[in-house]
């Protein structure tokens, strides 16, 4: 992988923030995105754009073959058996909430048992506080390791016959753990549970096969992975997407509409309500396109090593807490002792350097971790192993300048 | 130089405040109201006491965690308004608003202490730090209005 070429493809990366070169970390938080993207999706606003599924016009014959020609990219990208399992969605929050109330609703009662992790970003957790709320089933959690990793007998431990969805992310947007989530979903089928993956930090940096992992939902967004925002998928087997009622109606879902009932399309259609976001669609099917022009195999090894230099780096440094385990996907969460997570997170955009910096719409994991918010560096293939350098130099001068400041 | 004009934002008082925090604790009393506040977006926390009789605050506390700014911002605040008038603490929690936003303000009251806050007018992603106490006071005083004058 040549990365200076590569960086060439992202206009954004070429410029100074607070008189110093960009040094972009926040790709836990959105992506962003290379020229090919960019340009695929002004050409659909210059050329043809036109609504989907509606017109016999040509614009809108143009716009509704490249519409669905991403959507087949898409499942060739996660693979799908079928384009039918492939819903576009607003993003991972909507994705999630759609099997929430669209599935979990209906099918739990008193005493069903949902299981997460408490590594849960806010979208993977809130739906299924709500939907226990109003269904009187339990919510649970997986116990959790000191390193920020799950261990399988324990998650055996608490899957029963009496849970009915596992609900878990394959990557932690706080940790970077990489959760055994193809062995999990096998223990949740034994036990007669669905089993359902948050992708959102997984699908941008490793290949992922849906049915390899034998997922019966998998969620993900598409401005994560070099596509706009407000795009994003909802993949369920196709019996289950079948059994689901819509919970949005309206335009473009139906099949026939009378007076006082209405039938609905088949699927992918049935769960897509209203226009939908289709320069955004084009969009992700043109940032898969560039993805898989490096592919997913080198993007994931040379994010490895970026990463493994990352830890190796801040572990070097004294007065700062790593958070997670050793091996970890792209990210890095830490805190340097005595200093605040904003106020590191200032000092490091005063040079450029973009981090996040809160509880990263995970506070009950804050709470395990015993901090209320970390400092997250986060990576993607277009990072230099200069810009690792960079933040390492920066966190050292943080900690100085906040030494010396009193 | 490290850190050009960093040093305009964390100037030495604000990290005096924020290493000694003055006024902190929490009051309990007939004449105290407590109130709570958090940035959700950033997890900063914090609490204010005030006691008021007559119309004034006699005595002010805080509690909280949270970044340099939100912090030292409270204690400052705990020392620029104890011994006020409800009015002129009204006045004060605006006039400070519009400092740290950048804009004119009237500067009859003293913001002691917190004067040194007006650099975060220049990152703008830290005005809702600097604010948080300000405004939990202004929560505290609405409450106190409900709860103390409907006894």
């Amino acid at each position: 992988m040549d990365i200076q070429t590569i960086r060439k493809d992202f206009p954004i990366l070429d410029q100074q923030v607070n008189g110093h070169q960009l040094v972009y970390l926040d790709n836990a938080a959105t992506s962003q995105k290379p020229t090919s993207v960019i340009q695929t999706m002004v050409d659909y606003y210059e050329r043809y754009n036109s609504n989907v599924h509606r017109g016999v016009h040509t614009l809108g014959t143009l716009a509704t073959d490249r519409y669905e020609e991403a959507r087949e990219k898409i499942r060739r990208f996660i693979h799908a058996k079928s384009d039918k399992e492939i819903i576009y969605t607003t993003g991972t929050t909507q994705s999630l909430n759609l099997i929430a109330y669209g599935y979990g609703l209906a099918r739990l009662g008193e005493g069903d048992e949902i299981v997460i992790s408490p590594m849960e970003h806010h979208a993977n957790l809130i739906p299924w506080q709500q939907v226990a709320q109003k269904t009187g089933a339990v919510l649970r959690y997986f116990p959790m390791e000191e390193d920020g990793t799950l261990a399988l007998e324990k998650v055996r431990e608490t899957i029963s016959n009496k849970t009915k969805i596992v609900s878990v992310t394959e990557v932690s947007n706080v940790l970077g753990t990489v959760n055994p989530v193809k062995d999990i979903a096998k223990i949740a089928h034994e036990c007669g549970a669905i089993m359902i993956v948050d992708g959102a930090q997984s699908t941008p940096h490793m290949p992922v096969d849906v049915q390899a992992l034998d997922a019966d939902f998998f969620a993900f967004s598409g401005h994560k992975m070099l596509g706009p925002t407000g795009i994003g998928i909802l993949y369920g087997k196709q019996e289950l997407l079948e059994a689901m009622e819509p919970i949005e109606t309206g335009g473009e879902m139906i099949d026939e509409v009378g007076f006082q009932s209405a039938t609905w399309a088949e699927l992918p259609w049935k769960l897509e309500a209203g226009t939908p976001h289709i320069a955004g669609a084009i969009g992700l099917g043109a940032a898969i396109d560039y993805l898989q022009q490096i592919g997913m195999d080198q993007i994931q090894s040379y994010e490895e090593s970026l990463t493994d230099k990352a830890y190796e780096l801040l572990s070097q440094i004294d007065g700062v807490t790593l958070y997670g385990p050793g091996k970890r996907s792209g990210l890095v969460s830490f805190n340097i002792n005595g200093v605040h997570p904003h106020d590191v997170s200032t000092a490091l955009d005063s040079e450029g350097i973009a981090v996040r910096a809160g509880h990263h719409c995970a506070q009950p994991l804050m709470s395990c971790l015993k901090c209320e918010s970390t400092v997250r560096a986060s990576f993607y293939f277009y990072n230099s192993e200069d810009e690792i350098e960079a933040l390492a130099k920066g966190i050292k001068e943080t900690k100085e300048f906040f030494g010396h400041v009193v | 130089m490290l850190f050009n004009n960093l040093d305009q934002l964390y100037r030495s008082v604000i990290m005096d405040h924020y290493k000694k925090p003055r006024n902190r604790g929490e009051l309990n009393g007939n004449h105290c109201v407590t109130v709570k506040m958090n940035n959700p977006s950033c997890g900063d926390k914090i609490q204010v006491s005030l006691e008021i009789e007559n119309h004034k605050v006699k005595n002010v506390k805080y509690l909280g965690s949270g970044c340099a700014i939100s912090q030292s911002s409270a204690s400052m605040m705990t020392e620029a308004i104890k011994g006020l008038d409800v009015d002129q603490i009204h006045q004060l929690t605006f006039d400070f608003s519009e400092m740290v936003q950048g804009r004119a303000h009237n500067d009859d009251l003293d913001l002691g202490d917190a004067e040194a806050l007006h650099g975060v007018s220049q990152y703008p992603a830290r005005i809702k730090c600097a604010t948080l106490a300000w405004k939990a006071v202004e929560k505290a005083l609405r409450t106190a209005d409900q709860d103390l004058n409907h006894e």
